[in-house]
């Protein structure tokens, strides 16, 4: 089985430089993009290749960079943006490329700009990633040093810059546009939509805002072509997926394996299954804002449109497990505090409903839960609905929150009943 | 015209503009927080949520936000589909979640929008049912007050704060359900224009600190349609006033002048009416006598003869005319400081010549390349700065037209446009708060100001300053030079002019006060002939009508006036030089105690009328002269008793004055046989508030001069622009009904816009002076440049407290490098004859050989600036 991802992933945990990196093939595809094919046949290639953006929407990676108005008299600069705030609860998959193989982050950035005819990448970092921070910094010098960066690129005659810019820490700065905000200096706030980033984004010029994970795939498209990343998944989605697992699982952690490998798979195979003496309740399956799944899906391919069958997402594609001996309240709570925290306070819907849940699930928690409690925490489920806020980040958060409502009724209204929580703290 | 379907039926729609605006022009009833027709849509509330509808066969629909959605061709929507009714009540909720329960004892009650739209919605009942978040208070200067528990996190105070009015100090912070909206520390917030957040804010976050200190409901004031009296651009305001003082100042909409919004002074300088330097008792020779026998008096000085008149360009038209026929046109002086009478002259002669058309500050608004020549307009017509702030948006938001984002989608634009900034040049002695949206900074003397604009008005080489400004302006689509009496230039007025005709550009100039180009085209002589009049003998009597002369020339020069002259008598509000030395001191009501007319700087007669009726014997300046007219003998007086009869008298005496009754209904005017009332109906306490003086209500007094009437009864609809006090529509009690009182948002008030501009271009008074030599700068000497402050500079509001808080004290304004060469706090310089000591305040770039002082402020009020001060230490 082919893992292009993380095939260079040194065991040690320290990171792959750029002579292993050029060792194993690296910047070969940057060299083709810029010296062997055009802008366009960049954005064929990746859109034949059935890549989707894996920040968690899934949106289509070929598609998006076509949407950049090219040709004259469309604005210029263009920019790339790489989306490396992995701030998304229970999600580390990006960590790992960031962390162990910088270039090929660098590298994917560095053909995206290619391929929209832009002028530089702005990798946007989580501020967190003390280490990616370093290790990213000093590829990029090596790669600028090594002429793969900067001015007439391998001769090509295009300028790629590409910049690293650390996050000063936010969930909404992982919202594309709100990423956007971030990197001008101003408050993390979405920006209105449309105009979509590709007509206005970064200081109002066409912008690509990519996920890391999304990106590390770029080079090897373009190497091996669309048939063959197609080939490497077990769905209609190309390519391989970085899965994890989260919760008490025997081996927490994170693989690289086919797009559309079952839940199942992923964690009683990869994860070594449930802790001795626990049993699963239900799990999230990409990430804090995916709805919960329980173990009757485990089943589920796990890929961008499998998943949705059943009412939730694969988001990011790391697993938070719930097990059976932890308060799903609780759970609901910590994740809901979290969103709640994390609400740019813009929409009504979004700053009042999401600390309105938080506060009832705080009261149902602590033993002062009322009956009508779960009615209300519905209805705001429903009143943060797609198109009812302003971004995703309500939605997103009603939904670990609806689908623990339906799947553990009971755990809450045993809350309230017995006005405790009845697990052991 | 698209057509849009509303619930099924169809209507005509401006597919330029955004459901909500469409929906709110109709007549609708739908609620909405963060949209501001002057500030655009950013969809941050949530609250005019709408079902749209893909075609007729679409029964599901989904939520939109009308305010993000454009009203395009087809367009069906349903604002009464419950989903959308329930999502909107909801929305309610979540804002009341953290929102004091308070509103009986919340001074925005009454006239509160998050009031209004939670009574729309029809949430009545909450299920949030634990604590609210609480926040503390910042002491935000003698404005604003800032109660932050009441925030609802709408964005519109920044939105306005910092993207309209270019402030800086106030912000959001934090998140969630705790954004606090103010300042990193307490202080006194920055901009001039920090009281429109009182009436940006829906609720009652921001509220008016000086209404605080005399505190009154909306309903329980008396309002009537103002003129504000502190700048010439004669911005519309509805003061509001009870117990016979007035309580506050809020904007009274004027599509082409303010807008919806006033600056500070205008605003806040009211607190003067109140001001315990008010006149209100009759004195003759500093004792205090009835009114009839002032009028007697001055009946009896009027008979005698040999008297002259001296008017004032802060008082009435109507005022300037009573004191003119009084005394005799050849009797009459402006009472303008000579060379500013000059100015103005020539300034209203440009005006008429037709060289260059003259904007209103909506146009100024819209224009889009800008030269500002030797005018703080900033400090000297604040509102016109707000205008000019806007118009360096629109070279940015054309040159985005391919991105198809509609100007309303504010955040959109903004986030496309960034930084970018239009073309706007600024020549000036002194740093200006305008600087920071400046393309390019020319600081020099008044003369070498001058002579830029002429090198601009032939300039043909792009590389030299001049050069790129005519350039800039000559490739615009809408061109504007402002300029102004600020720096008492005839040269700059007349350059100014020359640049604005040879570039096809708008030219607007600011006038030093509020009727300056009324009294200018009322015509009377100058002070120093006045001056030679009394000296020479030929006058014995000098009336003083609402002026300081020591505000308008040298203290000697009017001591020597006042000396000499056998009878002084003063008509004025407040006590100050002119009426300590007057015999005779007649108690003269203020804009808000009387009705008349201002014209303002481009040249438009504009009606404010009578308040509420003073205590004490004050009654208005041309009452009391008509009044001794009569007494004199006088029988012409008798027509010029009511408001309109001396307007017509007025149109005349003088025909270029012919059409100032067009500006406003006459008292006549009635609406279904009524008059308007001043009161809103919910008006309380009226049965009360005499019952200590008399038991049985008394009739309320009448109102000769205009078809108000001083009552909560009369036409309870909507009176023609000129005539309504305040604004007020059923279900909208706070300032946003105005809505309900335009055809269109953000257009005319319904029954067009009043004023009457009185300047018809007559081709006449082409080019006079030339190009002035140079600024030579001089060795010990330097050039003292009038500064302006916005808080201090006019002379009525610096004594309304608040004002009076942030008006500096004397200093001298000097170069870092003179005050280096100086090396002291302090400087000594002579000018007009006197030494004076005064701290030293530096401003850096202002222009070797040349300094400041503040601008009407003492002592340096009545000396003609600019003028050379000698220090006794300085190179």
């Amino acid at each position: 089985m082919e893992k292009p991802l993380t095939a260079r992933i040194r065991p040690d945990g320290e990171a792959v430089d750029l002579k292993a990196y050029e060792r194993a093939g690296g910047y070969q595809a940057l060299r083709k993009a810029l010296l062997e094919k055009s802008p366009k046949e960049l954005i064929e290639e990746v859109k034949d290749s059935n890549l989707r953006g894996r920040g968690g929407a899934g949106f289509p990676t070929g598609l998006k960079w076509s949407l950049v108005p090219t040709g004259d008299g469309t604005p210029q600069p263009r920019y790339v943006a790489v989306n490396a705030d992995e701030m998304e609860p229970g999600t580390f998959k990006d960590r790992l490329l960031l962390e162990g193989d910088p270039h090929s982050v660098i590298e994917g950035a560095a053909i995206a700009v290619r391929a929209i005819e832009g002028s530089a990448a702005y990798i946007f970092l989580r501020g967190e990633y003390v280490l990616a921070a370093q290790r990213l910094r000093r590829a990029i010098g090596e790669a600028y040093a090594a002429g793969y960066l900067g001015k007439n690129v391998l001769g090509s005659g295009c300028d790629i810059e590409v910049h690293l810019h650390i996050s000063a820490g936010r969930y909404m700065c992982g919202e594309e546009t709100g990423l956007l905000n971030a990197l001008e200096g101003k408050r993390a706030n979405p920006r209105t939509k449309p105009p979509f980033p590709v007509a206005s984004g970064l200081w109002g010029k066409p912008t690509v805002i990519n996920n890391v994970e999304t990106l590390a795939n770029v080079p090897h498209i373009i190497n091996n072509g669309a048939e063959w990343f197609k080939s490497l998944s077990r769905s209609k989605d190309g390519g391989t997926k970085l899965y994890g697992a989260s919760g008490k699982v025997k081996r927490p952690g994170l693989w690289e394996l086919p797009m559309g490998t079952t839940a199942r798979e992923i964690l009683e195979e990869h994860a070594g299954g449930m802790r001795d003496g626990l049993k699963l309740r239900g799990f999230l399956p990409g990430g804090a804002s995916t709805d919960f799944l329980t173990a009757e899906h485990l089943d589920v391919k796990m890929d961008f449109t499998e998943v949705q069958k059943f009412g939730s997402r694969m988001g990011t594609g790391t697993i938070i497990v719930l097990d059976d001996a932890t308060c799903p309240v609780g759970m609901t709570l910590n994740l809901e505090h979290f969103f709640a925290q994390e609400s740019c306070g813009w929409c009504t819907p979004c700053w009042s409903g999401l600390s309105w849940a938080e506060r009832i699930l705080q009261a149902i928690e602590d033993g002062r839960g009322e009956d009508r409690d779960l009615d209300d925490l519905e209805a705001i489920t429903k009143f943060v609905a797609p198109g009812n806020t302003f971004c995703a980040l309500a939605p997103g958060a009603a939904e670990p929150l609806q689908s623990a409502l339906k799947y553990f009724r009971g755990d809450f209204e045993r809350h309230i009943r017995e006005k405790r929580c009845p697990w052991p703290s | 015209m698209a057509t849009i379907y509303i619930d099924n039926k169809p209507y005509d729609a401006d597919p330029s503009r955004n459901l909500l605006d469409v929906c709110l022009s109709l007549g609708f009833r739908l609620p909405y927080f963060c949209w501001h027709p002057a500030l655009g849509s950013v969809g941050a509330c949530r609250q005019c949520a709408v079902k749209q509808f893909k075609d007729e066969q679409d029964t599901q629909g989904k939520l939109v936000m009308a305010c993000m959605t454009p009203a395009a061709e087809g367009t069906r929507i349903s604002i009464d589909d419950p989903d959308a009714v329930e999502f909107r009540r909801n929305i309610i909720q979540g804002l009341m979640m953290n929102h004091p329960h308070d509103c009986p004892v919340c001074d925005e009650g009454g006239e509160c929008h998050l009031q209004d739209m939670t009574v729309m919605t029809g949430h009545d009942y909450r299920r949030y049912r634990f604590d609210k978040r609480t926040f503390r208070n910042q002491y935000l200067g003698p404005f604003v007050n800032h109660e932050m528990n009441r925030c609802i996190q709408c964005y519109r105070c920044v939105r306005f704060y910092r993207d309209y009015a270019g402030g800086r100090d106030l912000d959001c912070f934090a998140l969630r359900d705790i954004v606090y909206f103010g300042r990193r520390e307490d202080g006194v917030l920055e901009s001039e224009f920090s009281g429109n957040l009182v009436e940006v804010c829906p609720t009652g976050v921001f509220t008016d600190a000086t209404l605080k200190q005399h505190y009154t409901r909306k309903w329980d004031l008396e309002f009537a349609p103002s003129i504000c009296a502190h700048c010439s651009l004669g911005c519309n305001t509805s003061p509001g006033a009870r117990y016979g003082t007035l309580r506050r100042i809020v904007n009274r909409y004027h599509s082409e002048i303010n807008g919806y919004f006033l600056c500070d002074r205008g605003r806040y300088g009211y607190e003067f009416v109140n001001s315990p330097l008010r006149i209100r008792d009759v004195t003759w020779q500093g004792g205090v006598i009835d009114g009839a026998a002032g009028v007697e008096r001055l009946s009896t000085l009027l008979a005698a003869g040999k008297v002259i008149g001296i008017g004032s360009p802060r008082a009435s038209l109507e005022a300037n005319f009573l004191l003119r026929e009084a005394v005799g046109a050849a009797n009459f002086f402006a009472g303008m400081a000579d060379d500013e009478l000059r100015l103005v002259r020539r300034i209203l002669e440009i005006m008429q010549s037709g060289m260059a058309s003259v904007p209103s500050l909506r146009d100024i608004e819209l224009s889009d390349a800008v030269f500002v020549v030797g005018e703080d307009v900033s400090n000297t017509a604040p509102r016109m700065a707000l205008s000019l702030r806007q118009s360096v948006r629109q070279q940015p938001i054309r040159s985005i037209e391919k991105l198809r984002i509609p100007v309303w989608n504010d955040n959109a634009v903004r986030d496309a446009v960034q930084s970018a900034k239009g073309p706007f040049y600024i020549a000036s002695p002194y740093p200006t708060r305008l600087d920071g949206i400046a393309t390019e900074v020319c600081r020099a003397a008044p003369d070498d100001i001058a002579r830029l604009a002429f090198e601009v008005a032939e300039a043909s080489d792009e590389n030299s300053p001049a050069g790129r400004i005519a350039a800039a302006l000559r490739n615009a689509q809408r061109p504007l030079v402002v300029s102004g009496t600020g720096l008492n230039n005839a040269a700059i007025v007349e350059a100014a002019a020359r640049a604005a005709q040879a570039l096809g550009a708008a030219l607007s100039y600011v006038l030093p006060e509020v009727n300056s180009a009324g009294l200018a085209m009322m015509g009377g002589g100058t002070l120093a002939e006045a001056m030679e009049a009394v000296r020479g003998g030929a006058a014995e009597t000098v009336i003083v009508l609402e002026n300081d002369l020591y505000r308008r020339a040298p203290a000697e020069a009017v001591d020597a006036l006042f000396r000499s002259a056998r009878h002084v008598v003063a008509l004025d509000h407040l006590t100050n030089g002119t009426t300590a030395r007057a015999d005779l001191v007649l108690p003269a009501a203020t804009f808000a105690e009387s009705a008349g007319t201002f014209v303002n700087n481009e040249g438009r007669a504009q009606r404010f009328f009578q308040v509420f009726i003073p205590h004490g014997e004050i009654q208005e300046s041309r009452r009391w002269l008509r009044d001794a007219m009569l007494a004199a003998g006088r029988i012409e007086a008798e027509a010029l008793d009511r408001l309109d009869g001396v307007i017509g008298a007025l149109g005349r005496a003088l025909p270029r004055f012919a059409r100032v009754h067009e500006a406003a209904p006459p008292a006549a005017f009635r609406l279904v046989g009524k008059k308007v009332p001043r009161e809103p109906h919910r008006y309380s306490g009226r049965t009360a508030m005499l019952a200590n003086i008399t038991v049985s209500e008394p009739k309320p007094p009448e109102d000769p001069d205009s078809a108000l009437a001083f009552s909560m009864e009369g036409y309870s609809g909507q009176p023609p622009p000129p005539l309504i006090p305040f604004f007020w529509a059923p279900g909208w009690n706070s300032i946003q009904s105005l809505n309900r009182f335009q055809e269109e948002i953000a257009g005319p008030l319904r029954g067009g816009e009043s004023g009457v501009r009185l300047l018809v271009p007559n081709g006449a008074g082409q080019q006079q002076a030339g190009v002035p030599p140079a600024f030579q700068p001089r060795n010990g000497e330097r050039l003292l440049v009038p500064v302006y402050h916005v808080f201090g500079s006019e002379e009525l509001s610096r004594e309304a407290p608040a004002v009076a808080s942030l008006a500096p004290g004397p200093y001298l304004a000097l170069s870092p490098e003179d005050a280096k060469a100086l090396g002291e706090d302090t400087a000594e310089v002579s000018i007009g004859g006197k030494t004076h000591r005064l701290p030293v305040l530096v401003i850096s770039g202002l222009p070797e050989g040349v300094a400041g002082v503040p601008a009407g402020i003492p002592p340096f009020t009545g000396l003609s600036l600019p003028a050379w001060g000698k220090f006794s230490r300085m190179p």
